[in-house]
């Protein structure tokens, strides 16, 4: 009886604090979905023809810009975008992502020194993507590349190189 | 006992005495369930503060791409529509409590002196809380959201100096653009969380200086503390006010009609359903200076006494069972509220269940000839030879338009091949083949693809009864009877499949002949085909 005013103080206290937590987490956990998981559509958007294979040289990488298709929120943009070319082989070409693995500054072909050259930090990369000076620590990103009917295709997606 | 921490922290910035003092009041003995709605009422605003937010980093607020982005919200964004329901819903949720606040205070008289400006606050928050309903009504952009604001600044130009209240709406009263909606959006997410938070803050600060109201006899009672009892009270409400705000979230889907349509005519504006017993209430005074009384003076009114109360009502804090004035004006008010409120609804147009969220399916956007076409295809074995995205036999038709004249496009459907069979299709559904294969276009090529069997019968009954002769239906058709694009929006299905057999016994002078050779079956096929072409 001596304990009862005390028990019925603990038991409001217990109560907000169970009652807020559910609020809380009701609130929380919709607000980290909306917030963390992808939307819905933003996945792969294709391959996108860039340029003939006829047009490159084996050994000379060419910056080619091309018109993508890409979902850019609640918007179906068709955009410009660049890409790397080098052609390997007869029948082979990489698509590399024009952006320096460290920062994502655009880097560029020097064409006497033979390798690509990132203006912002001084990464230099060989012709196959692999970092040759810091500090960019990873090879160049690449596009999946494909060849039909001897028209280059590339995909919207980067992979690691 | 202070943890060490919160000591350090409290020693430099007060933040926990702060919450202490507030915790710690002292409020009547008499208090309890009955005062439990401001809090609730604060929680509903911090959460449209959070859910606003939430809003508005997927939301781009101007005119078009506004309806853009909150479809995207609520189709793509894991979680979006929740976070709608909760902003939508919650905003309803925040008005019911807060009238019921309201109606808290004036029935038990806590206006009085001398708490006269928390009451006079109160009124302005109530009528912030509105502004803000307003304001949010037109961010969907959609067609409702449209006509709803034409009209309500329409009501506004009535008002003394409206053409300078329309200026500030930045809008001529005729039309709503892109600065009217840069405008609404400003004041719902800046403007008025602003005045509104501030209120508050002055609200709960006046609250705090005279203390929670008490009861006549409470003087000689012992007074208790504000946590952890009435603390536990107003977390128990705001509890199951959040419950109520989930169901709702979780079982009624948010309206969002199809983007906003300045040239549409075939609309019934309707505001949210707080603002129909003014909506109802004007029909009541229609016409000239009538229309000026029930829009401004009325409301005015109704307003200048909501604020003059605890100066209209001077006497003494009394027990509620003896204010029967209050409880009857509190009474008159609810009905008079509610049958305004009930009459708007019993006459508002049903509305159609709005598939603008989904995106308009290939088939429903291709001339009937076509999609018949298409039926023509399936059902004429030309599969066996023409694989569509192939080249067998046939070549592959998805490749480009067929360049080949009609009459040898006709020959070759009526005998395919040299040594095969002949189609036993009918001539209509060869010709519709043609308009396919040589008129066809992206939508056409992926209806191609994907259209399901229904519509297809449905189209092929609409080419063979040559419908199209006198209806326009996705653009294409004679002019002699209606467009039949959108009439799901005028007419319910009953009306339609009744419509087929018997034009004269629902549009009396019809000239349109009665298709009763058409069975039961193939009449609900037209039917559902016709009602599934959107506007």
């Amino acid at each position: 009886m001596l304990n009862e005013p005390h028990t019925r103080r603990s038991f409001y206290i217990n109560a907000i604090n169970l009652l807020a937590s559910l609020i809380a987490a009701a609130l929380a956990i919709p607000a980290a979905v909306y917030l963390l998981i992808r939307p819905k559509g933003a996945e792969d958007n294709g391959l996108s023809e860039v340029a003939d294979l006829s047009q490159l040289t084996i050994g000379k990488p060419q910056e080619v810009i091309y018109t993508r298709k890409r979902l850019d929120g609640w918007h179906k943009v068709t955009e410009k975008a660049s890409t790397w070319l080098v052609r390997t082989d007869e029948h082979s070409v990489t698509a590399f992502n024009p952006a320096c693995t460290h920062l994502a500054c655009p880097y560029h072909w020097d064409a006497p020194a033979n390798h690509f050259i990132c203006p912002c930090h001084g990464s230099v990369f060989s012709i196959d993507g692999k970092v040759l000076v810091g500090p960019a620590s990873r090879p160049l990103d690449r596009y999946v590349a494909k060849l039909e009917n001897g028209k280059i295709l590339i995909g919207s997606e980067v992979e690691q190189g | 006992m202070l943890h060490p921490v919160l000591k350090w922290i409290d020693d430099r910035t007060g933040l926990i005495s702060a919450v202490d003092y507030f915790l710690e009041e002292e409020i009547p003995a008499s208090a309890g369930w009955h005062q439990v709605f401001g809090s609730v009422a604060m929680f509903a605003f911090l959460l449209q503060v959070v859910t606003g937010i939430l809003m508005a980093v997927n939301y781009a607020p101007t005119p078009g791409e506004a309806w853009e982005s909150l479809r995207y919200i609520v189709t793509q964004v894991a979680g979006g529509s929740i976070i709608r329901g909760l902003h939508h819903w919650g905003a309803s949720a925040m008005i019911i409590v807060v009238a019921v606040h309201m109606a808290q205070t004036f029935l038990w008289g806590a206006y009085k002196k001398p708490r006269e400006a928390t009451w006079i606050i109160g009124v302005v928050l109530l009528l912030l809380t509105l502004a803000f309903g307003l304001s949010g009504y037109l961010l969907t952009w959609d067609n409702r959201a449209y006509w709803a604001t034409v009209v309500t600044t329409r009501i506004t130009a009535l008002a003394p100096g409206g053409s300078i209240l329309l200026r500030v709406l930045g809008t001529d009263g005729n039309s709503i653009g892109r600065v009217t909606f840069a405008r609404f959006y400003a004041a719902h997410v800046t403007l008025l969380p602003l005045i509104m938070g501030v209120l508050i803050l002055c609200h709960v600060i006046l609250v705090r200086r005279h203390g929670v109201t008490p009861a006549p006899g409470d003087e000689h009672r012992p007074k208790k503390k504000f946590f952890p009892e009435q603390v536990f009270k107003d977390t128990i409400a705001i509890f199951l006010w959040c419950v109520g705000l989930a169901c709702m979230v979780a079982f009624v889907r948010v309206p969002l009609e199809h983007v906003a349509d300045p040239t549409e005519t075939n609309v019934s504006p309707r505001p949210e359903w707080y603002f129909l017993f003014l909506f109802q209430m004007l029909k009541l005074f229609q016409g000239g200076p009538l229309e000026f009384f029930g829009a401004i003076v009325l409301p005015g009114l109704a307003v200048a006494a909501l604020v003059m109360m605890p100066f209209i009502d001077r006497g003494r804090l009394v027990r509620i069972r003896q204010r029967t004035g209050a409880i009857t004006l509190t009474a008159l008010a609810a009905i008079g509220w509610g049958a305004l409120t009930a009459t708007a609804v019993a006459t508002t147009p049903r509305q159609i269940e709005d598939e603008s969220l989904d995106e308009p399916q290939a088939w429903q956007l291709i001339p009937a000839s076509q999609l018949a076409g298409i039926g023509a295809f399936r059902a004429g074995h030309c599969a066996s030879c023409h694989v569509l995205g192939r080249s067998l036999a046939g070549p592959d038709l998805l490749k480009s338009v067929s360049v080949k004249s009609s009459d040898w496009l006709m020959d070759h459907f009526r005998k395919p091949a040299p040594d095969g069979p002949e189609s036993d299709l009918p001539t209509a559904q060869l010709r519709a083949l043609v308009q396919l294969v040589t008129k066809r276009d992206d939508n056409a090529t992926e209806a191609w693809k994907t259209a399901p069997a229904g519509p297809v019968q449905g189209a092929i009954l609409f080419q063979a009864n040559r419908c199209s002769d006198c209806h326009t239906l996705n653009g294409e058709g004679g002019k002699l009877g209606p467009v039949l694009n959108g009439v799901r929006e005028r007419h319910d299905r009953a009306w339609v499949l009744g419509h087929f057999s018997d034009p004269e016994k629902f549009t009396p002078g019809s000239n349109m002949p009665a298709f009763d050779n058409l069975s039961d079956p193939e009449l609900a096929t037209l039917t559902d085909y016709v009602l599934s072409i959107p506007k």
